[in-house]
């Protein structure tokens, strides 16, 4: 039986087993929508107030499902409304499959309502991108965009498909891929490498492990768990390996780069052997790299080719999925501890505690501090909440007190650093793993970016905490402007509304705390609501992130003041 | 610091509508000036091969070769020096066909250079010459005196001395 082009797409989708997608329906999509009508009940379309949200919402819902997101937007702006969540899932390597509707076909070109060139426009920022101009196109065209999101290193496709196409009919026969010949998702582990690694890891003094999103992407977290008790090597994550491994683990030694703790920066250049697993040593990380472990030998391993010497030169490079590599490396390293080195963290943080942790967490200042609702938020959810962070002092703070005891709990936006990322990704985040405890922290400035989804989130009942830290400021620019360019605050204090209202406004339950005494109660307030929530603390306007690895030092320059 | 030198990049890939612009985005990014490329049929039925000239260091285009090489309809690409290859350009030099006659020292420049007359028309005519690019200026720089109507060059065409192997990639696969 032939069926339509746009209920094509929307089979597709259900092979693929798809059950939430995000969008914002118009003109050049419109028969997609009236195929989508006839299944609401296999597939929630979730309508987002402006496009960008859908694609945040989608990556929100692949991090903490481990699925594929979806978004679907019209041509003309709701295709270019799309590019900023697909650019941050390209540097995140987030699995999207983003579908736009397009001009029918005999009007390509020709500057028709709402026509652009987002395939010109996606392609630096997608894996992989196609426009679909006839309805015989759409399963394989579709069945190879899953397949490409999700293989070896994920990232975003976006098909977009003509008006036209969407209406012709076609004979419908779904078959998934598994294979092109021009594409290896994981290469190949080589062997004599892996033994060269091992006697490496065997013989080393110093040994120190840099974990990323390549763990959690891997689903190898017990791999990985095992591989670094065996060793009895000292572990520091990325901030996109955050909660691949759980806080309180003994050999979780923090945070590496420019915001992260003072141990595992410092001994980056001390370390006879840096192992780095599922990272790309991105300049946040590494801050300068002719002075970034000099001294050391470098393992890397990683699925991606073009991460390779990329920016630290690799001794041994362990090309292939670390699901598979993590064990076989396992099996050749003798089981060792590394007391006295692990010590040596133990020490420098515990100096970070006494000058940066401690003031942060339990402050004796008037005001109440980022850190310290941090903790609160610790209090309440013992560790087991999802905790979506936007971009600047906020996230930083976030990701450096929040404890974790599962992985995919920490949903951030890393490389692309995409304020407005948090209100929208908590949504999906939520619809992705709706048992678990979403709690978005935004900042002021990043909040209003996105503002508008909390009418998504009206809509939808789905029951995500906000938490705004509000500083009055734009913290991070301020923070810079105090630190490097004479405290000239040029355009980064913010007046800002009355946010409870606001949420009030779209029947969110909302409350504002000014002082310590009430936090505690608001947020345990917060946590008991089984509804969705607004919680705006204000906080010290003018309070800084430290440590600090100013840009262009050295990551043992890391500064505690 | 290290020397920039001439690359030839040659690079074997599905033929998909958008993949020159995905490949020539990898070197915008890096703001990278494309010296000359060209796309063509390969020895393999169905595949590509462009052929991109740059001008850059080693260590950049190395990181270069492995991003395009992880485009998902690239199968494989190299970079290599001038001496690793076999390369030509082609020339088209399009003159008035009155001093063709009237300038007796046309025809001699024309027989000296090896280059060949691709068509005569009472107005004009076109002579080609291919070779390396000192080939082309040159007869360029002999007529262009005698007043040249169009000129116009063709990217670098480039076969490696080294076998490629993309069969045996192909079949890996």
């Amino acid at each position: 039986m032939k069926v339509q082009g746009s209920e094509a797409i929307i089979k597709c989708l259900i092979q693929e087993g798809v059950d939430t997608i995000y969008g914002y329906p118009g003109g050049a999509i419109m028969p997609v929508y009236d195929s989508l009508y006839n299944y609401q009940d296999q597939i929630n379309h979730v309508l987002v107030r402006h496009e960008q949200g859908a694609t945040h919402a989608a990556q929100g819902y692949a991090r903490s499902s481990g699925k594929v997101g979806i978004a679907i937007a019209t041509s003309g702006p709701g295709a270019t409304n799309l590019v900023t969540g697909i650019a941050d899932a390209q540097i995140d390597s987030t699995p999207l499959v983003c579908l736009t509707g397009q001009v029918a076909s005999h009007l390509l070109g020709s500057d028709a309502f709402q026509e652009t060139d987002i395939i010109g426009i996606s392609t630096p920022i997608t894996k992989w991108n196609y426009q679909i101009t006839k309805a015989s196109e759409i399963p394989e065209i579709l069945a190879k965009a899953f397949y490409i999101a999700k293989s070896g290193r994920p990232g975003p496709v976006l098909i977009d498909i003509t008006k036209d196409a969407q209406f012709e009919l076609m004979n419908f026969k779904y078959v998934k891929h598994q294979k092109l010949r021009s594409y290896i998702p994981e290469p190949v582990p080589e062997k004599n490498l892996i033994s060269k690694a091992a006697a490496l890891i065997n013989s080393s003094k110093k040994p120190f492990i840099v974990f990323g999103q390549g763990v959690i992407l891997a689903h190898a977290e017990d791999d990985f768990k095992k591989f670094i008790e065996k060793s009895g090597i000292p572990s520091a994550w990325t901030i996109l390996g955050l909660s691949a491994l759980e806080t309180d683990h003994p050999l979780n030694v923090g945070m590496v780069g420019m915001h992260g703790n003072y141990g595992p920066n410092v001994l980056t250049n001390e370390c006879d052997l840096l192992i780095a697993i599922g990272m790309r040593f991105d300049d946040r990380v590494t801050g300068n790299l002719n002075h970034y472990a000099k001294q050391a030998k470098v393992i890397h391993l990683e699925i991606d080719r073009s991460e390779i010497n990329k920016n630290v030169i690799a001794d041994i490079p362990i090309l292939g999925n670390i699901k598979a590599t993590l064990p076989l490396l396992s099996e050749k390293i003798v089981k060792k501890t590394h007391h006295n080195w692990i010590e040596k963290f133990k020490e420098l943080n515990a100096i970070e505690y006494e000058k940066v942790i401690q003031k942060d967490l339990f402050p004796k200042k008037e005001k109440i501090t980022m850190g310290e609702v941090i903790n609160e938020i610790n209090n309440a959810t013992k560790g087991d909440a999802i905790i979506v962070t936007d971009v600047g002092q906020h996230q930083m703070v976030a990701c450096r007190y929040s404890k974790f005891n599962t992985s995919k709990s920490n949903i951030t936006s890393g490389g692309l650093g995409t304020m407005g990322f948090a209100l929208p990704a908590a949504i999906g985040a939520k619809m992705g793993a709706p048992e678990r405890e979403v709690i978005a922290i935004i900042g002021d400035g990043g909040f209003q970016m996105t503002i508008q989804e909390l009418g998504t989130i009206f809509q939808t009942g789905v029951a995500v905490k906000i938490v705004v830290l509000n500083n009055e400021f734009l913290g991070m620019v301020r923070q810079w402007q105090q630190l490097f360019f004479d405290k000239r605050y040029a355009s980064t204090e913010m007046v800002n509304p009355d946010f409870v209202t606001i949420a009030k406004g779209y029947s969110i339950d909302a409350d504002r705390v000014s002082e310590r005494k009430d936090l505690k109660h608001s947020i345990q307030k917060m946590k008991d609501s089984t509804k969705p929530y607004f919680l705006e603390v204000m906080v010290e306007k003018e309070e800084n992130v430290f440590p600090m690895i100013p840009t262009g030092e050295s990551v043992s320059n890391i500064r505690l003041n | 610091m290290e020397k920039k030198n001439k690359y030839t990049v040659s690079i074997y890939a599905e033929n998909n509508i958008g993949l020159l612009n995905r490949i020539s985005s990898i070197f915008l990014k890096r703001h990278i000036s494309i010296d000359s490329v060209n796309s063509s049929p390969s020895e393999i039925n169905d595949i590509y091969r462009f052929v991109i000239v740059v001008t850059v260091h080693e260590l950049l285009i190395k990181k270069v070769i492995t991003q395009i090489e992880k485009q998902i309809e690239v199968i494989a690409a190299f970079y290599h020096t001038d001496q690793e290859t076999i390369f030509q350009e082609s020339a088209l030099y399009k003159v008035k066909s009155k001093s063709l006659f009237e300038e007796r020292h046309i025809q001699n420049i024309i027989k000296n250079s090896h280059a060949k007359i691709v068509t005569v028309s009472p107005e004009f005519f076109v002579i080609e010459k291919t070779g390396f690019r000192e080939e082309t200026e040159e007869l360029y720089n002999e007529l262009a005196p005698y007043g040249l109507l169009q000129f116009v060059r063709s990217g670098r065409i480039s076969v490696t001395k080294e076998p490629l192997k993309i069969s045996e990639i192909l079949k890996k696969n």
